[in-house]
């Protein structure tokens, strides 16, 4: 059920011609007891499904924005299992499926088999690790897989011809497609090849290819889904919901039906 | 001679490479270069020209008689990497790394730094190679480090400071590794110590080991036979398995990892991840850390910059685990001490992290017999310390506050 909410999720986007938006907000920046809130703000705004972060101590893929608030919401006495126990209260009568983004060690400290297990309990449909390279899959999969988890895989641009098609050949949940050399955070622009290297991953993913790390604008929101199944946005959205831009936040969502 | 780490880059439970994928390619080729590296008679000789002709090796295994009999204990021998180039053992990684850089085709290198002696061994072999280089140095080091921060920017290094965190050594390997993914195309990161995702803690180590193969052939010459006993001090871990792992296979010998015990253990203001800690995985790798219940990463504590770090090396922990190595503590108060010891003892005034393994001797010195050879790996000279110490002796103990 949670991995196959995913699943339709992106299957009812594609059904009416859309592109998908992921949303990325972190858990416990604002205070763990409006996060339901949020999620239901980015769901009524649009967004196909919503990128949780969990709090992590040295996130060394993230850019200023997402570290800040990171740095916010351990201030704030931010813990996994504070965050799932609040995810799992609106489990039942939530309908956007929620995906985990965070680092191995909060993970591994909570115990892998349990924390999968957890994730079931609170309706989570998928896991990000930006540590985890395929290498090291070894030691999530297996729990993941018993509890129905998607375990979804990063390329890089400067992933291999061997590696993206590895990579593509176990995506489950969507493929993340990072689409700049670098953490995330705003950028002005992308390298001039991607729209080539994000259609040639659309055509041996698969899962569908999202892409993000730097999509920060209605335009790039426009540019990147042209060329793939739709699009991450992370810093921007934690920016806006920081500020108290709400406005900005589903003005960029809606940017999506335009793409 | 001991076989690890296996084709994965483990070590037992620790290692692996825990790295964003932007980074596995450069991973992959780091690996394969270093490989090639290791079988080429080219590189090899060129290595041994430069430790020999630039970084003034071997160093001597000094037999320090009158600390042997100012601690009424074995017979102690020093092991004087402070003698090197830059004055630690930091440059025989940092030389073998440039070379690596250069074969691989790049031009630029990255760095972080603690106590700034990696920085430094890092912005010298830069200009040697003429190699373009940026340091990365947390803000509170940077401070403590102020000498070491001009060193590196007289040698033609950018010095950035980094701000976040507790601005110590883990934050520098932090943005360190962020400014690496995204500059991974032209860019080498020397890494510095041997911790980090798989290759590094083994070419850091096999860079290093040229401490311990030495001290094994000196020490025979010296006394006829091989040591009971060897010290190091163990922040990332370098210096240490530099020194340990030629000895791994004798049983015989006794090995000492001494972590920075900061204010004390019960403190928990300390920098000791084998004694406190527990397995967890930081920088791209797995092995103990210092970390809370829920995973995060505890801020360490140690007035030496160079072990202030929450991890260590993988090839520590399993040594740990397998029961090889003794791993202990030593306090900041009992490192300064040892600093004002050897000085007057014996006219070598020791980095605060050497300081550590100096003062771990008092320890040992009442356990063994007269006739024993301790060897004390003395990984880097005091100088860069000298105003810490005095600070430190001035308000009679503490200035990490």
């Amino acid at each position: 059920m949670t991995k196959a909410k995913l699943d339709t999720a992106f299957q009812t986007v594609e059904k009416v011609g859309e592109k998908a938006f992921v949303p990325y907000i972190m858990a416990g920046d604002g205070g763990l007891e409006n996060l339901n809130e949020s999620i239901r703000f980015l769901a009524e705004s649009g967004a196909t499904a919503i990128e949780l972060g969990l709090p992590f101590s040295d996130p060394v893929a993230d850019g200023p924005t997402i570290q800040a608030a990171g740095i916010r919401a351990l201030e704030a006495g931010t813990t996994v299992q504070a965050v799932l126990d609040e995810v799992a209260k609106e489990k039942d009568n939530r309908m956007i499926p929620l995906v985990i983004m965070t680092y191995l060690n909060p993970i591994f400290a909570y115990g892998v088999e349990a924390f999968a297990q957890s994730c079931e309990a609170a309706g989570i449909s998928g896991l990000i690790l930006p540590d985890l390279p395929l290498e090291e899959e070894g030691l999530v999969v297996k729990a993941l897989k018993k509890h129905n988890i998607a375990l979804i895989r990063l390329v890089a641009l400067t992933s291999t011809q061997e590696r993206i098609q590895a990579l593509a050949e176990r995506s489950e949940g969507f493929l993340y497609a990072v689409t700049v050399a670098g953490t995330t955070g705003e950028r002005a622009s992308f390298v001039n090849q991607i729209g080539a290297h994000l259609q040639a991953l659309k055509e041996i993913s698969k899962a569908p290819v999202l892409a993000g790390f730097g999509v920060s604008t209605p335009e790039h929101v426009k540019e990147l889904s042209q060329y793939c199944d739709g699009v991450v946005v992370g810093s921007k959205i934690v920016d806006a919901l920081n500020r108290g831009d709400k406005q900005q936040v589903a003005d960029l969502i809606a940017s999506r039906k335009e793409a | 001679m001991a076989t690890y780490p296996t084709e994965t880059g483990h070590y037992g439970d620790f290692g692996g490479r825990f790295v964003p994928e932007t980074l596995m390619p450069a991973i992959l080729e780091l690996e394969k270069a270093f490989k090639e590296a290791k079988e080429d008679e080219g590189f090899q000789e060129e290595m041994r020209y430069y430790l020999k002709q630039y970084v003034g090796r071997e160093t001597p295994l000094y037999y320090a008689e009158r600390l042997s009999k100012h601690l009424d204990g074995p017979r102690i021998y020093l092991k004087r990497e402070d003698l090197n180039h830059t004055g630690a053992h930091k440059i025989n990684n940092t030389i073998g790394q440039a070379l690596l850089t250069q074969r691989m085709g790049k031009k630029k290198v990255v760095a972080e730094t603690g106590a700034g002696q990696h920085g430094v061994a890092t912005a010298t072999v830069s200009a040697l190679l003429g190699l373009e280089c940026i340091i990365f140095m947390g803000k509170e080091d940077v401070r403590r480090q102020a000498l070491n921060v001009y060193r590196m920017e007289l040698l033609g290094a950018q010095v950035v400071s980094v701000d976040q965190g507790n601005g110590t050594l883990k934050d520098a390997v932090n943005e360190a590794m962020r400014y690496w993914t995204a500059n991974v195309e032209d860019t080498h990161y020397i890494f510095g110590t041997a911790a980090g995702p798989h290759p590094f803690p083994q070419i850091v180590r096999d860079f290093q080991r040229i401490i311990g193969d030495e001290t094994r052939k000196q020490v025979i010459e010296a006394e006829g036979k091989l040591p009971e006993a060897v010290v190091a001090c163990v922040g990332g871990g370098s210096n240490a398995i530099g020194m340990f792992y030629p000895f791994v296979d004798d049983l015989d010998v006794k090995m000492y990892g001494v972590e920075a015990g900061g204010k004390g253990l019960l403190s928990g203001m300390h920098a000791a991840s084998l004694t406190e800690g527990k397995a967890g995985i930081l920088h791209g790798s797995l092995s103990y850390l210092l970390q809370n219940e829920d995973g995060q990463v505890q801020e360490p504590h140690s007035i030496s910059a160079g072990l202030d770090y929450p991890g260590v090396g993988p090839e520590h922990s399993y040594l740990k685990d397998a029961g090889r190595v003794t791993y202990d503590a030593i306090t900041d108060e009992e490192a300064l001490e040892a600093v004002r010891m050897l000085s007057r003892t014996e006219g070598i005034i020791p980095a605060l992290e050497s300081a550590h393994a100096v003062a771990y001797c008092k320890k040992l010195a009442p356990v063994m017999n007269k006739e024993d050879v301790l060897v004390v790996c003395l990984s880097g000279r005091g100088d860069k310390d000298v105003n810490t110490i005095r600070e430190a002796h001035e308000t009679g103990g503490d200035l990490h506050d």
